[in-house]
């Protein structure tokens, strides 16, 4: 009997930390499902549980009325449920051709002989697309499987699932890699699929995927099932229960400020190959914040100011000339300042102390002949520990050592002590404290009247409200509001960040 | 909290193990120096010193080499065939050229140069990982030194291809590299010194050697710190190659004369040298004077080990537990983990 997939009562914690905190829904076949959640809310936790990557938890899964017992990834397979995950290089093996690649986890089972002959394997492929009704060349099969484009590579990964013939399909951000053709593409694969009474588990950031998609929504937060909605879909009640209300934090009195002349001024900028290009001012004298969910493009665009990476298209200009750099270097002479989101991979130094980390990007301004004047290096760092508050017992502790709320202060501390035109944070307040987040936040604001423009992007409405004068939407790497704070709300806000192309 | 975590007294046991890794290496170093200089005699001569220090001192001055290139997180494998191929080109020109030793040293140093600053090319530019490029070029300069010599060792009166003899010798100025010395302690020794303590301020003094740690310990951070990346690597592998140069010159005036093989276990020695520097007081990074110690301990135990009579292939068990006891100290019992080590 076909019922479908149903979980029950899911409960997984790390340590004494619980991340699922009793998840039940169920996907019946022919039903594509969406979660819906924001970063840290369990849903990548989740999908390893039902992908058989974690083994402990407790809760029941329960496939056509049987409870099945899922310990590892082969387990997930047997009882039909496959995963196809976010990232391809997971997926994808480079340097095994196209065949190979298909079959490749048949070759693990044993399915496929271990002395096989290229055309044997390429026969093999071929009999499986056929089912799946696709139909690729020989010579695409025999190829390297580095030379298909990133959509067929997804697609591939994708045959190789259904060739299992799951019951239920569980998708991970399929689309983040895909253009607009190749999305349209593959949703009709994903509706044939439907029709033919797959079950599917649909997660993503993308909200008009989604809309286009699902039958049903489940909305997950802080790893308890907030809503379920069926169709049709109340956007922007589901994103307030996605991203909560911080009612309890008060937000601090302060003035807004308006700032008034251009800083940086972004032309057509195109952040996605599927997206709309937007033009954009960010001005002196206030903080502006930009807001969007993960996937939204708020990292390309900021590392691409700092000239750490490129998007598709679109011109800075700075006071009126052209602003196009090629390095971070570049970018930090002319007054941009950049903070990483990621702190321990783009920030940290293996045991470099406070004084070495934070004297790193003016370490020329700090030296004679190229010597580093190590008194005047311990005092920046004292007067940077003094200015941010950084508890830490002095200049020389090890900055691997420090809480992660003092670690971002240092990185944000480091940029605040010399003259800015321009500071971008991306995600400056992630896995920060309310105290220090409210601290980096005052600094920020205070730096902005001083001749600079502060860009903050985050994901959380909560932080945006907190620290910024004029709130900025972005929707798959689309603008899509700009207004400041106190002409907007919250609500208008999750609004606009829920409203569908 | 099950976990108490007891600030004020950390346990004796993980002390002793920070002591220990800390200062483990200097202990072991200080030990085995006094057991030999109070079981052999001829250990406690001033001349077996000074002689140990300056055999050891190719193998330190390339060591160095191999250091900074450690430094930006990769590792120079072409030193040995530089050092190999500064020895081949000091006895061209000086055998068969017939060039006074300046000429043969400003060659041998612009060919260091040069070799230096096409590694930097093949892994900044062409994008090939260190390790591999320097293996490539390690061939290359291996085999291309044999073209100009017909795949022979230069030596004074040797017959040329064209029927006459080599007319130039090594000159004495040449010899007197190695052979030579500032009252008891030789030019060889004088150069590692002095070359230890310029690294040592480069590496820890300047904002090029703050620079080349950060792009040895975290690339991603260094480039968004402003650090030019790509420029600071390739420094570090024409400074290397450099150093090799150097380091042929002072092997070249030792053996005196133009032999092919010379250089050819130059490599595994002084990347063993810079590893043992690493563990050093846990710097847990490579270093100039950690390099320096590394040479200098595995000159006494070979020293000790030949004065007390045993035969040469013992080195290389002495040189292999030495590496070996250097990687438990910065690997098994230190609590860092060092990211300086491309192989690992």
């Amino acid at each position: 009997m076909k019922s479908g997939f149903e979980i029950r009562e899911i409960r997984k914690s790390f340590g004494s930390n619980e991340v699922l905190k009793g998840i039940s829904f169920d996907v019946k076949p022919g039903e594509i499902v969406s979660l819906l959640g924001a970063n840290g809310a369990g849903k990548s936790t989740l999908i390893k549980i039902l992908s058989g990557a974690y083994s402990e938890f407790t809760g029941e899964i329960v496939i056509d009325g049987l409870p099945v017992i899922i310990g590892s990834p082969l387990q997930a397979r047997l009882h039909g449920i496959e995963t196809v995950h976010q990232k391809i290089n997971e997926g994808i093996v480079e340097g095994l051709t196209v065949a190979e690649n298909l079959l490749f986890d048949r070759i693990g089972t044993g399915e496929i002989p271990t002395f096989i002959s290229p055309s044997g394997m390429v026969k093999r492929s071929k009999e499986l697309l056929k089912e799946l009704e696709l139909d690729w060349e020989e010579t695409v099969l025999r190829d390297d499987v580095f030379n298909l484009g990133i959509a067929d590579q997804q697609l591939l990964l994708l045959s190789r699932g259904l060739s299992h013939k799951p019951s239920l399909l569980v998708l991970d951000e399929p689309t983040s890699a895909l253009s607009g053709s190749e999305i349209s593409r593959l949703f009709k694969i994903i509706q044939k699929l439907r029709q033919d009474g797959v079950a599917i588990l649909y997660v993503s950031h993308r909200l008009g995927e989604i809309d286009e998609l699902a039958d049903r929504i489940v909305v997950l937060r802080d790893g308890v099932i907030q809503a379920i909605q069926n169709r049709p879909f109340q956007w922007k009640a589901a994103l307030h229960e996605m991203l909560g209300d911080e009612s309890a934090t008060e937000i601090e009195n302060r003035e807004e400020l308006v700032g008034d002349e251009v800083a940086l001024k972004v032309t057509g900028a195109q952040v996605f190959p599927s997206s709309k290009p937007w033009n954009l001012e960010i001005r002196k004298g206030e903080v502006t914040g930009v807001i969007g969910l993960l996937g939204a493009g708020k990292s390309e665009f900021a590392k691409s100011i700092f000239g750490a990476s490129h998007i598709q298209s679109g011109t800075f200009e700075l006071k009126g000339k052209e602003f196009k750099p090629e390095s971070p270097r570049e970018s930090i002479k002319a007054g941009i300042f950049f903070i990483s989101e990621n702190r321990a991979k783009e920030g940290i130094f293996d045991g470099w102390n406070i004084a070495q980390t934070n004297s790193l990007p003016f370490l020329k301004k700090l030296s004679k002949w190229n010597f580093i004047n190590f008194s005047a290096e311990r005092l920046l760092a004292d007067e940077m520990i003094k200015k941010v508050r950084v508890l830490a017992q002095s200049q020389s502790a090890i900055v691997d050592s420090l809480s992660g709320g003092n670690q971002q202060k240092v990185m944000v501390g480091r940029w605040l002590m010399h003259k800015a035109k321009l500071l971008i944070l991306d995600e400056p307040f992630r896995g920060v404290d309310i105290g220090a987040r409210r601290e980096i936040a005052r600094q920020i604001r205070a730096l902005v009247q001083e001749d600079c423009a502060a860009l903050i992007f985050s994901s959380d409405i909560d932080e945006i409200l907190e620290s910024c004068d004029r709130i900025l939407v972005l929707v798959d790497g689309e603008l899509r509001f700009d207004k400041y704070l106190s002409k907007t709300s919250r609500d208008e806000i999750i609004e606009k960040m829920s409203e569908v192309a | 909290m099950k976990n108490v975590i007891n600030v004020a007294g950390k346990d004796v046991k993980s002390q002793a193990r920070d002591f220990l890794v800390k200062y483990g290496f200097i202990i072991v170093t200080i030990v085995l120096f006094a057991t030999f200089f109070s079981t052999q005699s001829t250990f406690r001569l001033s001349t077996t010193f000074f002689s140990m220090l300056k055999y050891t001192s190719v193998v330190a001055i390339t060591g160095l080499g191999v250091t900074l290139s450690m430094s930006v997180g990769g590792l120079d494998l072409s030193v040995g065939a530089v050092a190999g191929m500064a020895v081949t080109l000091s006895a061209m020109s000086m055998v068969v050229y017939n060039q006074p030793a300046i000429v043969a040293v400003a060659i041998v140093l612009a060919a260091g140069l040069v070799i230096g600053c096409v590694n930097a090319i093949l892994i900044v530019v062409f994008k090939i990982p260190d390790l591999l490029a320097t293996l490539a070029s390690m061939f290359v300069i291996q085999g291309l030194k044999l073209v100009p010599v017909h795949g022979q060792s230069v030596s004074s009166g040797m017959m040329l291809t064209n029927g006459t003899t080599a007319p130039g010798k090594f000159t004495d100025g040449f010899l007197n590299i190695d052979g030579g010395s500032f009252g008891v302690i030789p030019y060889s020794v004088v150069i590692w010194f002095g070359l230890t303590i310029l690294l040592w301020v480069f590496l820890t003094r300047t904002t090029w050697g703050r620079s080349m740690y950060a792009v040895g310990s975290n690339p991603e951070a260094a480039l968004l710190a402003g650090v030019r990346v790509k420029w600071y690597r390739a420094l570090a592998y024409i400074m290397s190659s450099f150093l090799a140069s150097i380091s042929g010159l002072i092997l070249a005036s030792r053996i005196g004369q133009g032999d092919i093989s010379a250089g050819n276990s130059l490599l595994l020695d002084s990347v063993a040298v810079s590893l043992v520097g690493t563990s050093v007081l846990a710097l847990g990074k490579p270093n100039a004077w950690g390099t320096a110690l590394g040479a200098f301990l595995i000159g006494v135990v070979i020293t000790g080990f030949t004065i007390a009579g045993f035969p040469y292939y013992a080195q290389d068990i002495v040189k292999g537990a030495v590496l070996l006891l250097a990687l438990i100290f910065s690997f098994t019992l230190s609590r860092k983990k060092s990211r300086f080590i491309a192989a690992v």
